[in-house]
């Protein structure tokens, strides 16, 4: 194996200096799933950037009438976090079912939607709420919807000079609602999860079901519109591309996708 | 009672194999095959210097790994038949230069067409067949015939320190030490192996982080390979697997089908039972013959019946050996009866605890075997405790209907080794006089489980001398007599036993001196004992007849689970777990072989699954095979009781591998009692789907 090398930039402007210049360059922030890739040698880069010091990067407050949360907020920040508690409640119930106590002192928010597996248990939440991702390179920041960040299977819109920097919510109205269905109580992958809001519009977000987290529209509109929960069902289903794999099958993804639409709308 | 390895392990001070290096060692490591079934027709390789390869050219001896039938080669010479097949091993001395050898070595092969269904194998390993009275007499006087099919699926030990050991050589040895249960095991591998004689050979347990029997054979093989390696390059070779290796490649728990066809009077009494059990032991022999053996013995579970049939076969398929795990054959055939027992109950309308009642096995009883049950025989008296302090009936008849179930299992365990098997061990345990006491000579090996705190407990109190004054010596074939392997639930039954009669012939002969006295008139001294069969114990392997373990523990777990209507998890409420072990010599340490093994049985009922596609283990991690963390255990109430066994040391039974026999059945009569037909396991969530995808529950749980 060759060697690693390590860069620990000690601003975000030599960051996004180092990454313009080598946009090979990996950045790693809690480092929680980049150090799995390394040690099954699915990860072929070998230079890194470490982006753990960056100050610009942390810290969780409000910024207008969204939430801003830095994108190396890690779980345990954001599970503290009285901000999000009363705002997001439904990413606090998604962050404390992450892993266990140590990946939770160490993923962050920011790794969980760059690493951009469809399984990141924050993304159905993120999808509910209708988050916006601010992206910055050297020649600027933009902020995207969240909904569409995702172009296929664990691919994003993000290019490769450009850091997440930070994760905004914007002000939710109504209740929310979160389940997640691992393998297990704790250290589990999710096999399926859902992130609901019931406002005046119903958002939903929904993981484990597709190439990509899934914001399921159709479903969501049925249920805005008064329509029945069966028909809220169908719709789901027609949204959702679940397959069999080592953890779960796609019958069975489909048919608790369905169960869960119902327990959301039964229980807020 | 302080554990003897607790101080060391806690600080930190304790050696694991991966802690030890020799100067000069080299890193080995194996080339596998890639395909379950074939020939090999060439092999290339393009390694620059620095590296020694070894094939089974290199090897001295015959190339067989030696257990019970010399069948599994120790490296490949043309046939593979799994998909983990070791062909070569190399080695260097930087860990890394073994990483990417796929690029540099490689292996052509013809395919074969491989074979995953033990049933549709050609390929039999043993058969064993038990009959006892007049089985068609005994249907004749069945009022009422049930039949039923179950199967059990793979199971992974999953200790947590995996498989790893270093050889050292030297001027016409070999040492070697490695994480391991069995030092004379792995003794007499590299003595046929290395066609050394056997002083020549050492074997040292290091410090070892678990086995559950996933270090009973394995380690064998292993520990050929590396010394293979270090003859070779003349120098020490360390070799260890990660977790992803030690899941695709070492041995499971065999999957079995067991087919039972059950004679009753309407009232319940059974008068015929018919049991065929087949196990699937993958691609060579290793222990199947024995796991099969304790398969079957336990097979008609602890239930009275004159007339019985049992027929096993142990089963070759294109997968890797399976082997050794807590249980050894029992649990999967317990799983069957214990599940049959309530489809029973539920098809004549009789409460299972009541069924039970009336058919398990009293003192005077005879077993499937023809063994006659001495007065430890303790079914009924575990049943009753368990049924009383679960408050079973209240909660089965308020939950009946609901999304909650309670569920419950009665089960026997023979202790120590099948049939003939210790007599023909002949095991010795030795004393070793210390100027402050006394020095434990065996080669059971502590795992965790508590070996050496349990002897050293035995041989102080028949010393009668502190439990400090008592030492024990590492597992070293240089230094400690064959007492065995640690496995069968007999280090304390029968080892404990040898040491005890050493004890009490060291007294005997200090008189009244104390060990400082005697010791400083007349020097050490060290008594050994070998095992000899409590008189009156008979077995036939011929007819498969007899005393099949010199005595049972008993146990009755009673589970109480509540399925998830919208995601179809289990979660288990509360788990009571009643056994009967003769004498707790540890409590403290008997309660936690209770707890950890219910767990681990209801891992096995519920979320461990070995997912194989195309013979090989799809998901060989952690991430993927899903034991039960601690927020998936279920509170445990365990209850001891003490029946003791004549020949047990103070009265002691084996108790390591029998709290895995009771949990999945329990598991499985529990979801059964929430109106979930399930006869295979594991029984995970997708499957619970599948049998109740159409219906619903018919009122909400408490
Ligand atoms: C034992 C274990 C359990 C786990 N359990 C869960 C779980 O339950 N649920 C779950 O969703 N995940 C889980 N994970 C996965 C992982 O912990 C999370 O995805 C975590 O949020 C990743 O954050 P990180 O900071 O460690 O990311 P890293 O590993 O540092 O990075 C992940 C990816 O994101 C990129 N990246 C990170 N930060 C940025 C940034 N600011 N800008 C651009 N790119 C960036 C990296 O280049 C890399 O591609 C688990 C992992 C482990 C090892």
């Amino acid at each position: 194996m060759s060697a690693l090398t390590l860069e620990r930039p000690r601003s975000l402007k030599a960051a996004l200096a180092s990454l313009a210049a080598d946009p090979s360059l990996m950045p790693i922030a809690g480092c929680t799933d980049v150090y799995v890739g390394l040690h099954f040698g699915t990860t072929p880069e070998r230079r890194f950037l470490d982006l753990w010091g960056l100050k610009e990067l942390r810290g969780i407050g409000v910024d207008g009438d969204a939430l801003r949360i830095g994108a190396l907020s890690t779980y345990t920040e954001i599970i503290q976090s009285t901000l999000v508690q009363q705002r997001v409640p439904m990413l606090v119930a998604a962050s404390r079912e992450v892993g266990g106590a140590q990946i939770q002192n160490r993923g962050t928010l920011g790794g969980n939607v760059a690493n951009a597996s469809p399984a990141g248990d924050t993304l159905p939440v993120l999808a509910a709420a209708g988050a916006r991702i601010v992206l910055r390179s050297q020649s600027g920041t933009r902020t995207v919807p969240f909904d569409g960040f995702y172009t296929s299977y664990r691919n994003s819109i993000r290019t490769p000079d450009e850091l997440v920097v930070a994760i905004e919510i914007p002000r939710l109205q109504g209740r929310q609602w979160w389940r997640k269905v691992g393998t297990r109580r704790a250290q589990a992958i999710s096999k399926i999860m859902m992130a609901a809001v019931r406002g005046t519009d119903v958002r939903i977000g929904i993981g484990s079901v597709g190439p990509t987290v899934i914001t399921a529209t159709q479903a969501a509109a049925v249920l805005s519109g008064g329509g029945s929960i069966a028909d809220a069902k169908a719709a789901l289903l027609s949204e959702i591309r679940p397959i069999d794999d080592v953890r779960s099958t796609g019958e069975y993804r489909a048919t608790v996708a369905a169960n869960l639409l119902e327990q959301f709308w039964r229980e807020t | 009672m302080r554990r003897k390895d607790g101080d060391a392990k806690v600080t930190g001070a304790a050696k694991y194999i991966d802690d030890l290096t020799f100067p000069g060692m080299l890193y080995g490591a194996t080339v596998r095959s890639s395909i379950p079934r074939g020939t090999i027709t060439a092999r290339h390789i393009s390694l620059p210097d620095g590296y020694t390869v070894a094939d089974h050219r290199d090897i001295p001896g015959p190339n067989y790994v030696a257990l019970i039938d010399p069948d599994q080669p120790c490296l490949a010479v043309d046939e593979i038949r799994h998909v983990a097949e070791p062909l070569l091993l190399v080695a260097h001395a930087d860990k890394d230069a073994l990483l990417h050898l796929d690029t540099r070595i490689s292996i052509e092969t013809r395919n074969g067409t491989p074979t995953y269904d033990p049933e549709a194998s050609d390929v039999c390993f043993k058969k064993i067949a038990i009959d006892k009275g007049d089985l068609d007499a005994g249907f004749k006087a069945a009022d009422v015939i049930v039949d039923g099919e179950y199967r059990t699926a793979h199971q992974e030990q999953l200790y947590i320190e995996t498989n790893g050991v270093i050889a050292v050589p030297g001027d016409g040895r070999m040492t070697v030490y490695g994480s391991m249960q069995c030092p004379y095991y792995v003794h007499r591998a590299l003595v046929v192996l290395l066609a050394l004689p056997p002083d020549k050979v050492r074997v040292v347990q290091t410090e070892t982080g678990g086995g559950f029997g996933g270090k009973e054979e394995y380690p064998s093989i292993l520990a050929c390979h590396a010394a293979i390696l270090a003859r070779k390059a003349g120098r020490p070779v360390k070799m260890i697997y990660d977790r992803v290796e030690d899941l695709l490649a070492t041995t499971k728990r065999h999957p079995s089908i067991v087919r039972h066809r059950t004679g009753l009077t309407r009232d319940g009494r059974l008068t015929a039972m018919d049991i065929d059990v087949i196990m699937d032991g993958g691609a060579y022999a290793t222990l199947s013959a024995v796991v099969l053996s304790r398969g079957v013995i336990h097979a008609a579970g602890p239930y009275r019946c004159d007339h019985i049939r049992i027929r096993g076969r142990a089963m070759m398929t294109h997968t890797p050996p399976n082997g050794a795990f807590r249980g050894f054959g029992a649990p999967q055939t317990l799983f069957a009866i214990e599940a049959h027992i309530d489809r029973i109950a539920e098809q004549l309308q009789i409460d299972p605890v009541r069924l039970r009642e009336q058919n398990a096995l009293r003192p005077g009883d005879t077993t499937a075997t023809g063994q006659q049950l001495g007065r430890d025989a303790s079914a009924l008296a575990v049943l009753r405790d368990a049924v009383k302090r679960s408050r079973f009936h209240q909660k089965r008849k308020a939950w009946a209907g609901t999304n909650r179930g309670i569920g419950l299992s009665l089960f026997l365990h023979g202790s120590g080794f099948t049939g003939g098997g210790e007599v023909k061990l002949a095991s010795k345990a030795s004393l070793e006089l210390t100027p402050r006491g006394a020095r434990i000579l065996v080669a059971s090996t502590e795992i965790g489980q508590g070996t050496r705190t349990m002897h050293a407990q035995i041989v102080a109190d028949a010393l009668g001398l502190p439990y400090d004054a008592i030492d024990v010596h590492e597992a070293d074939t240089a230094f400690v007599p064959d007492s065995g392997p640690t496995v069968a639930s007999r280090t304390c039954m029968i080892v404990g036993k040898l040491l005890e009669r050493c004890a009490r012939d060291m007294r005997r002969r200090l008189g009244t001196l104390t060990p400082a006295q005697y010791y400083k008139k007349h020097g050490a001294f060290t008594v050994t004992s070998q095992y000899e069969p409590p008189p009156g114990l008979q077995w036939s392997d011929e007819t498969y007849a007899g005393d099949a373990y010199g005595s049972y523990a008993w146990g009755c777990n009673v589970v109480e689970l509540e399925v998830d209507p919208v995601t179809f998890d289990v979660t288990p409420l509360n788990v009571t777990a009643v056994a009967e072990i003769g004498k707790a010599i540890h409590p403290m340490m008997a309660i936690g072989q209770i707890e950890g093994g219910t767990a681990q049985g209801i891992g096995y009922a519920l979320t461990e699954e070995v997912v194989m596609k195309d013979g090989r283990m799809a998901n060989a991690q952690l991430t993927n095979y899903i034991i039960p963390t601690p927020l998936d255990a279920a509170p445990m109430d365990v209850g001891l009781l003490e029946r003791p066994y004549a020949h047990g040391p103070f009265g002691a039974k084996g108790v390591g591998e029998m709290p895995i026999d009771g949990p999945a059945p329990a598991v499985i009569n529990a979801l059964r009692h929430c109106g979930f037909d399930i006869r295979s396991i594991p029984a995970t969530p997708e499957r619970l789907m599948r049998a109740r995808l159409h219906h619903g529950f018919s009122k909400a749980g408490t």
